[in-house]
């Protein structure tokens, strides 16, 4: 479980984040919606620690973050951010096999190349596990680093944007495979995303943030609301169930 | 490329060297040497065989250490500003310690080293308008003031002959009694390689490192070090050495990609490969006299550098 309680965080007296409080369930997806700017990659920054928040407190499972070892939480909860924007030469299979860093320090045992194997297949990258990241196509890499996300094999995964650069077929098989992490192995999972539709097909819950405040937190089908959405984003919405998911219509 | 052909060239060239010179040894002679050949070899063509082969292996190393830490391809001991702090620093402890024992020489001129080496790092954090091209011109400058500052120090207290020999980096000098810090780079080395997982981590920025649980501040200060320490040796035992910590990491890459563990000893051979080869051209050019090594390694090197330049986006560089 991550529990937030009163956290803010301010670049330059700007207020990004302003006082916010916030349980995540384990073994759920969590997707954090809103506008630009609305604090929702700083948030993230913050829970996954590579942000130091200015007031408040962060815990994963109890433990404050401030006061665990960085170490020990790389084995606890991974991070993608939205830019990686790499110019190193080196393989994707080399990318993957960095995930397990924190737990073999380099030296890279059998069952740790099996992990690394496992997340390959997970993201179907086996034709491309030798070719160097630099003469990829932004979505392949964006898989790459997914994977290597994956073989970390931590109980949490952050991810910003993951569906950037993403055809559809790409993205609707990542969102797959996140829910399957979840379901089937009882991972948590904490999404920034701006597409609010796939927000809406594969998350568990949403926390809809603006100015850096929460305007909605709830189970999905609380938070996809025409009422609601209207308020996130000052613009009208119409949301349909279709197939049994909540599909929302914005284009004028 | 092969590790094999490369160690190969590398024997071949290292007993070629050997018996070059003026002296006349041949290797015919080989089990009937009289006592004038084993001095000679003893006490001056083993040294410098054993000086050319760390210097052109942990100059190259640090060049790629520097490479993957900046997340540039043209930083490297000689556009970074490094080269030239360590030669300040050398004036410096000469000024100061008037006993030209080596240690405290050695000692001042890693100081220099490094802080010269991080200022350029934090002139590189600050630097908006990252193109691949200008940060090393960047370092070309920083590197040119400190040589000036250098140079007018020298010319107030007269040293400016002495600034001239460490301006060349020459193996002509080498002997034995002389060369021995040069040893210091070797465990260094070591180090470079147990750590060449970390090194690369750093090199795919804060964040990433920060999520494995890598202490990235740490490494980097780690590297830059290293760097200081295997630049203040050479320059100190042989001088100035241009080009070398630039080219051999970006052919290697060219090859081998970016991998540091997987790259590391090839970069290490061809080095040595390079100012071996660098060195027996100087040595036969003009033969019996020699050219400085900084010469023939700066106009072959500066032609690749150029070469490289032209056909980096071919090269992804």
């Amino acid at each position: 479980m991550v529990t937030l309680k009163r956290v803010s965080k301010s670049f330059a007296e700007k207020k990004v984040i302003e006082d916010i409080s916030l349980t995540i369930e384990k073994g759920t997806i969590t997707s954090f919606i809103g506008p630009n700017g609305a604090g929702k990659s700083t948030l993230i920054s913050m829970i996954s620690r590579l942000l130091a928040s200015d007031s408040g407190e962060i815990t994963i499972d109890g433990k404050n973050i401030r006061k665990t070892k960085s170490d020990d939480l790389s084995k606890k909860i991974s991070i993608l951010k939205q830019s990686n924007a790499v110019n190193l030469k080196i393989t994707v299979r080399e990318l993957v096999s960095f995930g397990r860093f924190p737990h073999s320090k380099g030296r890279l045992k059998k069952e740790d190349w099996q992990k690394v194997d496992e997340a390959i297949d997970y993201m179907e990258l086996q034709d491309l596990q030798d070719r160097y990241l630099d003469e990829l196509s932004g979505g392949q890499r964006q898989r790459a680093h997914i994977a290597m996300v994956l073989a970390q094999d931590t109980e949490y995964i952050l991810l910003d944007e993951p569906l950037n650069n993403l055809d559809m077929r790409h993205a609707v098989q990542i969102m797959k495979t996140l829910r399957r992490l979840v379901d089937e192995l009882g991972k948590t999972i904490i999404l920034v995303i701006h597409d609010i539709n796939f927000a809406s097909c594969y998350s568990d819950h949403i926390v809809a943030l603006k100015d850096g405040r929460i305007v909605k937190q709830g189970r999905t089908c609380d938070v996809i609301d025409e009422c609601v959405l209207k308020d996130i984003y000052d613009m009208d919405f119409k949301v349909e169930n279709i197939n049994n998911q909540r599909i929302c219509f914005y284009f004028d | 490329m092969r590790i094999r052909y490369l160690l190969i060239a590398l024997i071949v060239l290292s007993i070629a060297s050997l018996f070059i010179g003026v002296s006349h040894i041949s290797i015919v002679d080989l089990f009937a040497f009289d006592e004038m050949q084993i001095q000679i070899l003893l006490i001056s063509r083993i040294p410098r065989l054993i000086s050319i082969l760390i210097a052109g292996m942990s100059i190259s190393v640090c060049g790629l250490i520097m490479q993957q830490l900046s997340q540039n391809k043209f930083v490297s001991p000689t556009t970074a500003g490094t080269m030239d702090a360590a030669r300040l620093g050398i004036l410096v402890s000469l000024i100061v310690f008037t006993t030209a024992s080596p240690l405290p020489k050695m000692i001042v001129a890693f100081i220099f080293a490094l802080a010269g080496t991080i200022i350029f790092m934090r002139i590189l954090d600050r630097v908006k308008f990252k193109d691949a091209i200008f940060i090393p011109l960047i370092g070309l400058m920083f590197g040119n003031i400190i040589s000036s500052i250098a140079t007018f120090i020298a010319y107030r207290y007269d040293f400016i002959q002495n600034m001239a020999s460490w301006m060349q980096g020459d193996f002509s000098m080498i002997m034995s009694g002389n060369y021995e810090l040069m040893y210091v780079s070797l465990p260094i080395l070591v180090i470079a390689y147990a750590f060449a997982n970390r090194f690369t981590i750093a090199g795919m920025g804060e964040d990433f490192s920060k999520n494995l649980g890598l202490n990235y501040r740490q490494v980097v200060n780690l590297g830059l070090i290293i760097v200081a320490l295997v630049t203040a040796s050479v320059v100190l035992t042989i001088g100035v050495i241009p080009f070398l910590g630039l080219i051999i990491p970006n052919i290697v890459s060219i090859y081998r990609g970016d991998h540091l563990k997987r790259n590391l000893i090839h970069t290490a051979l061809l080095g040595a490969i390079f100012l071996l080869v660098c060195d027996i051209i100087g040595r036969i050019i003009i033969y019996p006299y020699e050219i400085p090594i900084s010469l023939t390694v700066g106009v072959i090197g500066s032609t690749i550098f150029i070469y490289l330049l032209l056909r980096r986006k071919k090269y992804g560089l």
